[in-house]
């Protein structure tokens, strides 16, 4: 299988801080691939040097075989991008934009019309497009956004948290065109996301990536199996102190922890172990009041490989954020 | 390699010219500071002799070459600077992924830019028409025309420079008051340089409009510090020099 995106020892530093420190991953086509960490943790960078908007302080990138220090503009025919924030001139219509960037790589008119009419029908905005893009709501401008990414047709398409900040339905919605554009069209696809459930029902692999490492890189399957099977939740009401005691002699309980009146087990096939976990609450005297049992979520899988989780870096990460953007604007 | 993509320059000249003729209060807001300095200095100063303005002409007359040479100026340094805002909505990155190499990006925004700026300039020609300005030869409307486009195409350059350089919007103001400003001021727009002293005359020789509004005066009325020919010569190595510069730290400037 060819290659669509090589990434070795990448390396993007500013004065003081480094964004990408030294990553190493490698697309087949067709792939769709999930870059997946907290705000600041390195994925915005990493796509917008693969998409030739910055340059690589150090190491390999390429696209299509294509370095991403070689020829840029053969490079960027190749690649449709769909960025983070907003990248429309809400003073054109829908259709306008569409025009523009058509004619920015040099379709012809016949040409034009058909794509156009194409993308806008596959992200179902065609009552819309003659109106300004400012008059869009945040859902309608991302699909508009998507279907400008496809027009050229590219092989391998960059997806910069491409549902952030859209409600519940939207983001299905566009689940749904991503899945149907990697399954039916075959469009290499790569991602960023900090939305664990997007990463986790959208990508064929998952890089995590923290503070500008990979951390683990896997199909999401694979990656919570790597934690050792089924977590187990017990809300116990009195006697945990026993029951802990048993458990512990038991070689089939791979991890034990005790908070906040919920006693956490990981173990293998949890849903035939729930009956036997029964017998020696019963036994030792505990009161249990509730049992969950869940497959591990990538979720547990980030907490696993950083020691916190995707929600506590944001909290810190969004405050920095903030300040630097208040003193920006104000 | 470096060959003009004439379909994107296009296209880019073209959102420039929907846009202008999208935001009605900017293209009004933008002829009226020109139209306001050509009817109030001109009635203001209609009596009064003004040291150095050729005898026998009005100093309305000698003031319109210098209001076009001020509102290309303002408009066309605006243009180059528009790069900011392309960058804070987005815009610019859209732009900037394409497959189009940078020298047509920057010649589209030259051509967008020298359309706006000039749409603004012929506007208040032919107000000034109206009011009763009339170049000493029609043809030399032509040869005036000339001097328009370099004018524009020197500042869209050096606002390229300045947006190519700048993170935010702050920036805009500090360009505007401290090199616009002056650039306006020193060129002999409002006041024949000949009155000034000796050290602001020798500090105007280095401000690329002062040539510029020379060459408009030679050209409209006839009468100018410096012969035409001399004019062209140096503005139009200004506009070169200003658009390598410009496009030189547009390719080389970090676009996120």
């Amino acid at each position: 299988m060819k290659t669509a995106i090589r990434v070795e020892n990448l390396v993007k530093r500013y004065q003081k801080t480094v964004a990408v420190d030294g990553i190493s991953f490698a697309i087949p086509e067709g792939e769709l691939f999930g870059l997946l960490g907290p705000n600041g943790a390195g994925k915005t960078t990493t796509i917008n040097i693969l998409a030739t908007l910055l340059h690589p302080t150090s190491g390999l990138a390429e696209v299509a075989g294509i370095s991403v220090d070689g020829d840029r503009d053969a490079l960027r025919r190749q690649i449709g991008v769909v960025f983070q924030e907003p990248a429309l001139d809400v003073k054109l219509t829908g259709r306008e934009n569409l025009q523009f960037h058509a004619m920015m790589y040099g379709l012809g008119k016949a040409e034009r019309r058909q794509r156009i009419g194409q993308v806008l029908e596959l992200v179902d905005l065609q009552d819309k497009a003659d109106l300004l893009a400012e008059k869009y709501s945040g859902g309608m401008k991302r699909r508009l956004e998507i279907a400008r990414g496809l027009i050229q047709h590219p092989k391998v398409l960059f997806l910069d948290e491409p549902t952030l900040g859209l409600d519940a339905q939207t983001r299905r919605h566009i689940w749904d065109y991503i899945r149907k554009l990697n399954r039916e069209r075959g469009v290499t696809i790569i991602l960023t996301t900090h939305y664990m459930d997007e990463a986790d029902y959208l990508c064929d692999r998952v890089a995590i990536i923290d503070q500008g490492r990979i951390v683990a890189m896997d199909a999401p399957a694979c990656l919570k199996d790597m934690l050792g099977g089924d977590m187990v939740h017990l809300e116990v009401e009195v006697g945990e102190g026993p029951l802990m005691d048993v458990l512990k002699t038991k070689n089939w309980v791979k991890a034990m922890q005790f908070h906040d009146g919920r006693l956490s087990l990981t173990m293998e096939r949890g849903d035939r172990q729930i009956p036997e976990l029964m017998n020696l609450a019963q036994q030792t005297g505990a009161r249990i009041r509730s049992v969950n049992l869940r497959q591990p979520s990538l979720e547990d899988v980030f907490l696993h490989f950083t020691g916190r989780t995707i929600r506590e870096e944001e909290t810190v990460h969004d405050a920095q954020f903030h300040f630097v953007h208040g003193n920006r604007r104000g | 390699m470096k060959s003009v993509q004439g379909i994107a320059i296009y296209v880019l000249w073209l959102r420039e010219l929907k846009r202008l003729l999208r935001a009605k209060s900017r293209l009004m807001g933008t002829l009226l500071m020109p139209l306001f300095f050509l009817a109030f200095l001109g009635m203001g100063f209609q009596r009064t002799a003004i040291p150095g303005v050729p005898p026998g002409m009005a100093y309305s007359v000698f003031l319109t070459p210098g209001i076009l040479g001020m509102s290309i100026l303002f408009s066309s340094t605006f243009a180059g600077l528009s790069v900011i805002w392309d960058r804070e909505f987005g815009f610019l990155k859209e732009i900037m992924v394409a497959p189009v190499n940078r020298i047509s990006i920057v010649l589209g925004r030259i051509a967008g830019g020298i359309t706006t700026s000039l749409f603004q300039a012929l506007a208040i020609l032919a107000i000034s028409l109206i009011l009763g300005f009339r170049p000493r030869q029609w043809i030399m409307l032509l040869p005036g025309f000339l001097f328009m486009v370099l004018i524009s195409v020197t500042f869209i350059g050096l606002g390229l420079a300045f947006a190519s350089r700048m993170r935010d919007m702050q920036g805009f103001n500090l360009v505007m008051n401290f090199v616009i400003f002056p650039i306006f001021f020193l060129s002999g727009a409002l006041f024949p340089l000949n009155s000034f002293p000796a050290w602001v005359r020798f500090i105007s020789r280095f401000d690329p409009l002062t040539y510029g509004v020379d060459g408009l005066r030679a050209a409209l009325l006839g009468k100018s510090d410096l012969p035409l020919l001399l004019d062209l010569g140096i503005l139009s190595a200004c506009a070169l020099l200003s658009v390598l510069i410009g496009s030189w730290l547009f390719e080389n400037s970090e676009y996120v």
